[in-house]
């Protein structure tokens, strides 16, 4: 359902072309788990902005769904960002200004989805989480774990169809981490595609996929049943 | 995105940043307050002009004996030109548009009722006086004899004369004595006050032939003719000029029109408010520079909040709106609380200062208030513009 077909991205410092990825050949199929492990500046940064549309490929082909994504415009991607992508990122990123639940709502927000529908939605999910009683927190008064709940919480509001997920452990401590990623991979139970990349080869190798990169090359991809 | 969304999210930023919201609004606020106030206090001013000037009926054009090429004194009243009489009174109202004339003259004389004297002003006048400017008539009413050469000896009394020489009394039906000839009283004025410094309740009205013998005058110190109010003054001034030329041979008379009076006025008043409007533009300039500054922080702090947006799947076109609303939100709530500083200052000064006349016209409070939000969107298109081509990748990663 998602296939890459030698995806190059290159990026221009100074006067110099440096690639981040090269010739990137790469199919998922839906439901699957999958990690992409490397060491800085590897690409699986840029990977993961590929497959989230945030970034378009200087050449090569991405295909979602069986159709073609590299050649829409800004409006047809944020429309696809926003029914079939959902990001998590290390820094959580919640608005600072936005309570727990309007965190988990703005993604249907921008969808322009009623707010009857939304706040619906958003009672099932954080009582799903266990963030019942921190809707009405601000960001700052809220745990790194619960942090992560709530941007987990509003990757997912919109059923998308792939959860990409940059380093989600990263800024928690090893227990809290373990609980986080706990709910991603719960999510897969739904069917979701999970995308994970990490550091971390204990967190890893958890996935049923493992994808290795090396300078915007992809050197290894294990296949492991569970 | 709904717009009940768009407030929500637009009203948080401001809730977070109150303080500087608020001294970014202020600069504005400045602005049209000083506008406000302004011309609140240039458009009272206009009014109360307006006022004094209409209290006597507009569409009235009045015809002066000798010819002045300026604003100074009218010596042609005592002078050896050709007077302007009753019969002239009587050709002017045969022409067209022409709906009353009144022949005028003024001068002080002794009035006695029954022992009680009082020295007050005699206006000669004609019997539609109170038809063509508006005063009225409080019970009885002008004398009605046709011919104004041969109107008897008819008075109406102001409301002061009443006062003072009757007291309870109706004076209708009796015979006041005027410079020592008898007057039947036949109609009492009602209270009028002061306009521009003569009281006109302590005056008596009557007619003007009879007005001319008591001061042994042969001629009229000015015509007033009221003219129907959807005619052009200047119509109406070409054709009493042509009117008198005829019957005079020159123009050895003055034609002065309350509408000339008012543009003139009106126009000095337009300068005036200009001014102030150019002062307050300029304030607002500042405004719309703090706005400015305000939103290319507000982007520069949110760019990792605008890449998660994008992410979310936030179109470039909703990031635009996101901003730019933000920035019409502090002009408009700026604006407002100018429109609310300006108009309380005015009545204040007004509650303190109560001769000086204060108006705010709608139209120029809801203008203000589109010109504050109009600011708001021109200072804000390039702080928006910017946020929305923000790379996704990019702006996720600053922190």
């Amino acid at each position: 359902m998602i296939e890459l077909q030698n995806v190059c991205r290159t990026f221009t410092v100074g006067d110099q072309q440096v690639a981040a990825l090269r010739d990137i050949d790469l199919r998922l199929d839906a439901g699957e788990y999958i990690s992409i492990m490397g060491p800085s500046g590897s690409g699986k940064s840029t990977m993961l902005n590929m497959l989230g549309l945030l970034d378009r490929p200087s050449s090569g082909t991405y295909l979602l769904d069986g159709g073609n994504v590299t050649e829409l415009n800004d409006e047809q991607q944020a429309r696809v960002r926003r029914e079939k992508i959902g990001f998590v990122f290390q820094s959580f990123h919640l608005v600072p200004r936005l309570t727990a639940a309007q965190n988990v709502e703005l993604p249907m927000i921008l969808a322009g989805i009623p707010a009857e529908e939304r706040n619906a939605r958003v009672r099932v999910l954080m009582q799903n989480y266990g963030l019942s009683d921190r809707a009405d927190h601000k960001p700052d008064q809220l745990s790194g774990g619960q942090r992560q709940r709530v941007a987990i919480a509003r990757a997912t509001v919109m059923n998308p169809t792939v959860l990409l997920a940059d380093e989600p452990t990263g800024n928690l401590d090893r227990n809290t981490g373990w609980e986080v990623l706990k709910l991603l991979e719960g999510l897969l139970e739904q069917g979701i595609t999970l995308v994970l990349v990490t550091h971390d080869a204990e967190i890893g190798a958890r996935a049923h996929r493992c994808i290795h990169m090396l300078d915007g090359r992809i050197i290894s991809d294990e296949r492991q049943e569970k | 995105m709904y717009l009940r969304d768009l407030i929500t999210l637009t009203s948080s930023s401001f809730l977070t940043y109150r303080m500087r919201s608020f001294l970014t609004g202020l600069g504005i606020a400045i602005g049209i307050a000083a506008v406000i106030l302004l011309t609140s206090i240039g458009e009272g001013l206009h009014q109360f002009m307006l006022a004094e000037f209409s209290q006597f009926g507009t569409n009235i054009i009045s015809v002066q004996p000798g010819k002045t090429q300026t604003q100074g004194g009218n010596v042609g009243i005592f002078g050896s030109v050709r007077q302007v009489t009753l019969e002239d009174a009587d050709a002017l109202r045969r022409l067209p548009y022409v709906q009353y004339v009144i022949p005028g003259l003024v001068g002080n004389a002794e009035v006695r009722f029954e022992g009680r004297t009082r020295r007050t002003m005699v206006l000669g006048e004609g019997r539609d006086f109170s038809k063509a400017f508006t005063m009225k008539v409080q019970s009885g009413g002008f004398w009605t004899d046709a011919d104004d050469e041969q109107a008897r000896a008819q008075v109406v009394i102001g409301a002061k004369i009443q006062q003072e020489l009757y007291g309870s009394r109706s004076p209708l039906g009796t015979y006041l004595r005027i410079g020592g000839q008898r007057y039947r009283v036949v109609g009492v004025m009602e209270s009028k006050g002061q306009i521009l410094g003569m009281d006109m309740d302590d005056t008596v009205f009557i007619p003007a032939a009879r007005a001319m013998e008591l001061f042994n005058r042969s001629g009229l110190m000015e015509v007033n003719v009221s003219y129907r109010a959807d005619v052009p003054a200047d119509t109406m001034i070409r054709l009493i000029k042509e009117r008198m030329i005829e019957r005079h041979g020159r123009e050895d008379f003055t034609i002065i029109s309350q509408e000339q009076a008012l543009e003139v006025l009106s126009s000095v008043l337009d300068i005036l408010t200009f001014a102030v409007g150019a002062l307050g533009g300029i304030s607002l300039l500042v405004g719309a520079v703090g706005i400015l500054t305000i939103m290319t922080m507000a982007v520069t702090e949110r760019t990792a909040e605008i890449g998660l947006l994008r992410a979310l799947g936030a179109r470039e076109k909703q990031v635009l709106v996101l901003f730019l609303s933000e920035a019409m939100f502090l002009s408009a709530l700026g604006g407002l609380l100018g429109l609310l500083l300006g108009v309380g200052i005015a009545q204040g000064l007004h509650l303190l200062f109560p001769a000086l006349p204060v108006h705010t016209p709608w139209l120029y409070a809801v203008l203000a208030e589109l010109t504050a939000i109009t600011i708001g969107l021109a200072a804000g298109v390039a702080p928006a513009m910017r946020a929305a081509r923000l790379d996704p990748v990019e702006a996720l990663h600053a922190e």
